[in-house]
């Protein structure tokens, strides 16, 4: 999440003062993410980089208000349409912890997998809560269905791991007997991050 | 009391060394007003576990409570007419005929079940007001979404004194949008009073529930509490 990109597509409906940003802000991403401070740091480094100023109605000075400059569209115009980074592999904390497992002969790798789909389903249920609470709020629910979707492809993963291993079972002990697992960490740099 | 209680129920199919056990010692309770999610793969025995909770099928072992009645004490006359008059069954293929509106649908139970036809169509015409599906009441299945079916299948397996309601897969033929309206109105028909049981492999729609059941290889292996109460949910992570 961008926070500079997020406040320039804010500003693009007009311009608006700091605080009414962070309100906006808050209001569209359904309040899930909390930003304190950052608005008005990003403010003065959007207005250093030239990408936003402070327009004419910018009087007494107390309260600035900001509109987008040329490069500000310009900036807007290309992220919107700049793909999301999805192509290269995420460094996954859980698709890595489990990696490690599997090749260790003392870790009972269904119950590790249970222990983390019991988490992610529990994590599901507080934003299923969440929705109840405000079932009018179509933002909330929206950010919401997204976290819940991201969860959901983890439960199906850890599922499809432990079928996988059922029905390798005896290939799995061999080769975790044999010695520990490539981690994915050690396999060849296709698809890292830049 | 309550509606469901399974103690120790065990189901063993074949004998000797081509013995399969589908279910093995399971106890759990569902209590009116909740909604009960019973998560695995396929293979688990979470259909199998549904089929012993609505009476199809015997336990080979333990007991199967319904309402505080031990079912393995019933004539088999006494549990067809329990299974008739208090549990109710969502699967996922709706189910409806063809050849009844969905008022008709929602009654049929209760006429099958010796109901005068008026009495029956006023506690289906109930219920479908009750759920807010008055709309479908004289529509033909064929006239409803896949969604709109689920949902009239829903007040079927809720019409008149039922008080078990099971569910299997309820949302397997359904898109996202569908799905939760199902869910929701499984939710509200067990707010209503009924105790609900839901088997799915979906954590999606387990997720939704009061309630869930964890079964791998016929064994419960782990069981959420209740569901969480209104503490906040924030993301530590802020925007970079």
């Amino acid at each position: 999440m961008s926070m500079r990109h997020a406040l320039l597509a804010l500003l693009s409906d007009g311009p608006s003062y700091g605080w009414k940003l962070r309100q906006d802000f808050e209001a569209r991403t359904g309040e899930v993410w909390p930003v304190n401070g950052q608005v008005y740091t990003t403010l003065q480094r959007l207005e250093r980089d030239g990408l936003i100023e402070a327009d004419e109605a910018d009087v007494d000075g107390a309260q600035r208000r900001f509109q987008l400059t040329e490069g500000g569209r310009d900036e807007l115009a290309r992220w919107l349409q700049t793909p999301a980074e999805l192509s290269a592999p995420l460094r996954e904390d859980l698709v890595i912890k489990v990696m490690v497992a599997l090749g260790l002969a003392h870790v009972d790798a269904r119950a590790l997998l249970q222990v983390h789909r019991r988490h992610l389903v529990e994590v599901m249920r507080e934003y299923a809560r969440v929705k109840d609470a405000a079932p009018d709020d179509v933002n909330l629910a929206m950010v919401a269905d997204a976290e819940v979707f991201r969860l959901d492809a983890q439960v199906r993963w850890l599922d499809l791991v432990e079928s996988r291993i059922a029905e390798s079972g005896s290939q799995m002990r061999a080769k975790s007997a044999a010695g520990p697992a490539v981690l994915p960490h050690r396999r060849a740099k296709v698809g890292r991050r830049g | 009391m309550s509606v469901l209680e399974l103690r120790s129920v065990s189901r063993r199919y074949g004998q000797g060394a081509s013995e399969v056990s589908a279910l093995s010692d399971v106890s759990m309770r569902v209590e009116a007003g909740e909604l009960v999610a019973v998560m695995g793969p396929s293979g688990s025995g979470k259909s199998t576990l549904l089929t012993i909770a609505g009476t199809l099928e015997e336990a080979s072992a333990g007991e199967v409570l319904i309402d505080g009645v031990a079912v393995s004490a019933l004539s088999g006359d006494d549990r067809a007419a329990l299974r008739r008059h208090r549990i109710g069954y969502v699967f996922q293929d709706f189910n409806l005929l063809s050849g009844l509106t969905a008022v008709e649908n929602v009654a049929l139970p209760m006429e099958l079940d010796g109901e005068a036809r008026s009495k029956a169509r006023a506690a289906a015409m109930a219920v479908l007001a009750r759920l807010g599906l008055s709309e479908f009441a004289d529509r033909f299945p064929d006239e409803l979404s896949g969604g709109e079916r689920q949902r009239t299948a829903i007040a079927r397996a809720v019409v008149g004194q039922r008080r078990l309601l099971l569910a299997d897969e309820p949302t397997g033929a359904l898109d996202s949008v569908n799905g939760d309206s199902v869910l929701r109105l499984l939710r509200q028909a067990c707010r209503d009073g009924v105790a609900g049981v839901l088997v799915t492999h979906d954590a999606r729609l387990a997720s939704q529930t009061d309630r869930i059941i964890y079964l791998r290889d016929g064994y419960v292996v782990d069981e959420s509490s209740a569901r969480p109460g209104p503490e906040s949910l924030l993301v530590n992570e802020p925007p970079r």
